[in-house]
């Protein structure tokens, strides 16, 4: 098997994750398939670590990780307290900002 | 012994354009696994499944971090996302409710089938321009983990010497992003908080305009010995269940217990102590049936 199969699933993983972004409503799910895009993405950094025999792309994977970390703090906050207002997780019902 | 290190490294250093045969199985193996959860997670309908299958996925693409070199990031993988990160989302599940249902309705016309090609086009771009790429053969990471020892000493000379700055920063952000869910989870009580004897007098109030509202204790679930699970409706003297002892939220979930298949207790012919009052009328209609 070419290692650069690695890169296809990576490619085929943050796909899905993208289609999911798309298709979901609810607003928790959709952050899950943001975290499969960050992880898809660790996925090919790490490939192309092991492309280019340097670990400078398992450096940038952790900084992922820890924006990740970051991310899914705030953003679950904000998913409960838009909860708490609009007794709603559904993406389509937080549309205040349109108006 | 450092020669002894050095020819292993130089043996293993050398260009690699195909993998051994257990990473093969395992990468087949796996990638199928994390496909198929990544799947899931797109079209399960509950946000519990859809959380389970992301945890799938997560565990896959640890082994394949190890696989390729990347052992201290494979373990932080397991810890950090499927131990930390999944068990916030499901914290947050529990917090707004597991029931929430999703709108199957759509918004926007044919947004969902034009939202599925714009995927497939997107992964077809992508896909082609990995298979276009000139990729070349892979150096693995066997020698740059050899530098200085391990895996984990290499990592740090890379973190701590190049991307010191960036580590630094890192810091400032999840300081800041741990004050800015405080922030945004905190709530102002405007309000003082009822006290028992104005709630109660608020319920006698609200009795005495309608004479529905229950002022007493509610009933309690679970009567049975074998059964009293808080799920379990309790029974009244009539032998019907009360729906007003169990949860409102877990009658919400749904699948109620139902307990027509316990043994209810029948009125016992001709005994006057053990039953009480009760039977008594029962046992009259019988004799005059």
């Amino acid at each position: 098997m070419n290692p650069a199969n690695y890169l296809y699933l990576s490619a085929i993983l943050f796909t899905l994750g993208a289609l999911g972004v798309l298709v979901r409503r609810n607003a928790i799910v959709v952050f899950m398939c943001v975290e499969l895009m960050l992880n898809a993405s660790n996925l090919a950094f790490v490939t192309f670590s092991r492309m280019h025999g340097k670990l400078d792309g398992q450096v940038i994977a952790f900084f992922t990780m820890v924006v990740a970390a970051a991310e899914v703090v705030v953003g679950l906050a904000i998913i409960i307290t838009v909860f708490r207002t609009r007794r709603s997780a559904s993406v389509d019902d937080a549309n205040l900002l349109k108006y | 012994m450092s020669a002894a290190v050095l020819a292993a490294s130089t043996v293993l250093a050398d260009p690699v354009t195909s993998t051994g045969g257990g990473e093969t199985f395992l990468f087949w193996v796996g990638s199928i696994i994390s496909v198929l959860g990544a799947l899931g997670l797109i079209f399960s309908k509950k946000a519990v499944h859809a959380a389970l299958c992301l945890c799938a996925v997560m565990i896959c693409l640890a082994l394949f971090y190890m696989a390729q070199g990347a052992v201290f990031l494979g373990i932080v993988q397991i810890v950090v996302y499927t131990g930390a990160i999944m068990m916030l989302f499901l914290f947050v599940m529990m917090l707004i409710g597991v029931d929430a249902a999703e709108s199957l309705t759509e918004s926007i016309r044919g947004q969902r089938w034009s939202a599925v090609l714009v995927a497939v086009l997107f992964g077809a771009i992508l896909l082609g321009v990995f298979a276009h790429a000139q990729l070349g053969s892979f150096a693995g990471t066997d020698a740059a983990n050899a530098a200085a020892g391990g895996n984990v000493p290499s990592l740090a000379h890379v973190l701590f010497a190049k991307y010191y700055w960036a580590f630094e920063v890192s810091s400032a952000v999840l300081i800041t992003s741990a004050l800015g869910a405080m922030v945004l989870a905190h709530r102002e009580r405007v309000t003082a908080r009822k006290t028992q004897p104005e709630l109660a007098a608020d319920r006698f109030k609200r009795y005495a305009k309608d004479p529905t509202v229950i002022v007493t204790p509610l009933p309690s679930p679970g009567v049975y010995a074998q059964h009293n699970a808080v799920d379990i409706p309790a029974l009244l003297p009539d032998g019907s269940p009360s729906e007003l002892s169990v949860n409102a939220t877990l009658r919400a979930h749904g699948e109620p217990r139902d307990i027509r298949p316990l043994p209810v207790p029948l009125p016992r012919v001709g005994s006057n102590g053990l039953n009480g009052g009760g039977p008594s009328s029962d046992h009259s209609e019988e004799v005059g049936a």
